[in-house]
């Protein structure tokens, strides 16, 4: 691209100019007037109806274009990029270990997965994934089944918030909140944490923190019956969710759907158990499945698959009150440093001891600490590809090293992003207002879809 | 055991150690060329130079202020692997070469390379004949790739000739497998033609890919930005793109935008 040969247009020409003599291919997306001007003059009763981005169920910034027929939507067609932010070609300008502080910003309501994804890829380009704590593994686990739980209790909410039921949205988010206290506790935030880092985890639970989540499960239990209490039984949301959305497992495995929707067609596929990680295939748990494959049997799944992750806490509680002292960090210091300073004792800021000891006692710690904090430690060459078992599905990260301190290229397979590309077959032919239902049971987070 | 198995478990047993100490043998040379890489790697695999960087600090034509402006690094990825490729890669190489024999296309035309590395199987595809590989490794029940996970684009601004890559990964879910389909385009002429006929999954996947790196994929007509607005120009995520930002000032001093730092090449 030569920025002085190039002029601004309106709807530019997407083939870089340099690329002369080729078959070039332009396609300017949807705009409103054209959309307008076109239905003008074929003069139909056609309606185009935007929905979003700012619209409060769409899940963030989602766009929607539906061309509708009365109350039966005849096309649907989703918009993206509302908030893409760039986060993979920033992650190439900066160190291995910043890189979990990027990619954790991606699926915000699922963090720890994106950064137990990108930390898994970055132990296998290094070849150290059987050097990982056993701990760090564990700690790992726990933090990813939690997660999966608050963020499914997310979509339930949001989810029953869309069709109006208020106390389905304030139960789950109090449930939520429980679980974020617990994450607060061991990161010191309730998002963004950056707590995974390449080699292991920052730090180790503090003091107590096991209790809290024995406490937490209790609590997140009740409410968990009390939203079963509240939405199994009730005859209007099954009116709105049941053969509702239907993808069958056919249309998923073209599309390349995965997670609850994949399940909710009778195929147990789920990365957990198929390519295991984080020591998953020890713990005892089931994959939930059924077969009606619309949005009321993945919204009894995404239950269901809350009770399943408590069965992995409460296991995973258990060994780690046993492997209690053992180190969460790999031995390799010169992995381990720069993720260790991060976070002192108090869940912030620099470790105290570390700073007394690099200023007051030893040159060379200053040295290496100087070097590794700035500079970084290096990857060998090569790629990887690592995934994991996403509340929304397989999250693949695709990492290449050029043998630098840096990634050369940090790719996500997002799964809200691949699923959204279903929103057309879920809705079309449906009604107005089952679009919201559908949207709701794939579950798009767009801060994932854009990235 | 019988005589014959054990005579052929001794054979294997000696090939193993023959391709372990060949592998020994590369791996010094392999740390000769690949320069200082104070993480020590397994690496048992010749190797692919990409680039080939001199000096550090990304200063150039100031004189040899820093010291290090003799120093020659190369970067090279793990080149292609000889057989055996152990486990089930073996059987998939061999499944996929034979379906491409019997349809005329040819295995040697179509398969440019086969990589091995971290446990993980790459096949280098010839670009006009990526659609066919995908369409075997679906619909032959002894790979049944029937899971599409996207495709990334990479882009390796010094690797003449095959400046672009594509990079599929592809799902077994009948046989628990997982690989890799890299297929390269060079910058003059990026184009790579569409799987969404094979797998309909990669239709807004290629469009990110094109958004990002200018990997135009061909036989499909609605190849559109999907991430940038649609009169943006350029391709973001290629090297030579910008970071964009601006320098920031603190205390006085001022810091410049992560992309043009000092960096440790």
């Amino acid at each position: 691209m030569s920025a002085s040969t190039h002029t601004p247009r309106a709807t530019g020409h997407l083939v870089d100019d340099e690329t002369v003599g080729l078959r070039t291919f332009e396609a300017t997306g949807g705009d409103w007037s054209d959309i307008a001007e076109e239905a003008a003059r074929l003069g139909e009763q056609r309606i185009v109806v935007n929905m979003g981005p700012q619209h409060p169920s769409t899940h963030g910034v989602l766009r929607l274009m539906l061309e509708i027929d009365g109350e039966t939507v005849t096309e649907a067609r989703a918009g993206i990029g509302y908030l893409h932010t760039g986060i993979e070609k920033n992650m190439e300008h900066r160190t291995w270990t910043q890189g979990v502080t990027f990619c954790t910003r991606m699926d915000y309501v699922a963090p720890l997965f994106q950064e137990a994804a990108y930390c898994l890829a970055v132990e296998k380009l290094l070849g150290i994934t059987d050097d990982v704590p056993l701990r760090a593994s564990e700690i790992r686990v726990l933090m990813m089944e939690l997660n999966r739980i608050s963020s499914h209790l997310v979509c339930l909410a949001t989810g029953g918030n869309e069709l109006g039921a208020t106390t389905i949205m304030t139960i789950g988010f109090t449930a939520r909140e429980e679980i974020l206290r617990i994450f607060e506790m061991v990161t010191g935030l309730r998002m963004n944490h950056a707590y995974i880092r390449p080699g292991g985890v920052v730090q180790d639970i503090p003091p107590g923190g096991l209790d809290s989540v024995r406490e937490a499960l209790v609590g997140v239990r009740r409410y968990l019956t009390q939203l079963e209490d509240l939405m199994l039984g009730q005859p209007i949301l099954k009116g709105r969710l049941q053969d509702v959305g239907v993808l069958n497992l056919a249309g998923c495995m073209a599309l390349g759907i995965t997670g609850p929707m994949l399940r909710s067609t009778g195929l147990p596929y789920d990365v957990r158990k198929a390519a295991p990680y984080c020591g998953y295939e020890t713990y005892d748990f089931d994959v939930p499945v059924s077969e009606g494959a619309d949005c009321w049997d993945r919204m009894v799944l995404r239950i269901e698959e809350c009770y399943q992750s408590m069965r992995i806490v409460e296991q995973v509680v258990d060994r780690l009150q046993a492997s209690a002292g053992t180190p969460v960090m790999v031995g390799d210091r010169k992995i381990a440093w720069p993720a260790q300073l991060a976070v002192g004792s108090d869940g912030m800021g620099n470790s105290l001891d570390h700073i007394r000891e690099i200023m007051g006692t030893s040159m060379e710690a200053l040295i290496h600490h100087f070097k590794l904090v700035t500079e970084g430690f290096r990857v060998p060459a090569g790629q990887a590809w690592q995934t994991v078992e996403h509340p929304r599905g397989e999250l693949g990260v695709h990492l290449v090293s050029d043998g630098g301190t840096k990634p050369y290229r940090a790719h996500f397979r997002d799964p809200s992003f691949n699923n959204l590309q279903a929103v057309s077959v879920l809705c079309e032919g449906g009604q107005v207002a089952d679009v919201v239902c559908s949207v709701a049971s794939i579950d798009p987070v767009l801060g994932g879809v854009d990235r | 055991m019988s005589d014959e198995k054990k005579d052929a478990a001794a054979a294997a047993k000696a090939g193993d150690t023959a391709a372990a100490d060949a592998g020994a043998q590369r791996t010094s040379e392999a740390a000769l060329e690949a320069g200082a890489q104070n993480v020590p790697a397994d690496r048992s695999l010749p190797l692919e130079v990409v680039q080939t960087r001199h000096g550090m600090f990304g200063v150039h034509g100031s004189g040899d202020t820093s010291g290090f402006g003799g120093l020659v690094q190369t970067v090279a990825l793990p080149g292609p692997s000889e057989r055996p490729y152990g486990g089930w890669f073996d059987e998939v190489v061999d499944v996929l070469t034979e379906l491409l024999d019997a349809s005329g296309t040819g295995a040697p035309a179509a398969l440019e390379s086969v990589v091995v590395d971290r446990g993980e199987l790459t096949l280098n595809v010839a670009r006009e004949h990526l659609v066919e590989v995908a369409r075997h490794l679906r619909d032959d029940q002894d790979l049944r790739f029937e899971l599409s996970l996207g495709v990334s684009g990479v882009h390796y601004p010094h690797d003449a000739g095959r400046e672009l890559h594509a990079v599929y990964h592809l799902v077994s879910v009948t046989h628990g497998r997982r690989l890799r389909l890299e297929v390269a385009a060079p910058e003059g002429d990026p184009t790579i033609p569409s799987t969404v006929g094979v797998y309909p999954a990669n239709d807004w996947h290629e469009r990110e890919t094109w958004d990002f790196f200018g990997l135009v994929f061909t036989g499909r007509t609605d190849l559109a930005r999907i991430e940038m607005p649609d009169d943006w120009p350029g391709h973001p995520q290629r090297k030579d793109y910008p970071l964009g930002g601006i320098p920031v000032e603190y205390k006085g001093a001022t810091i410049p935008p992560a992309d043009q730092r000092r960096t440790y090449s």
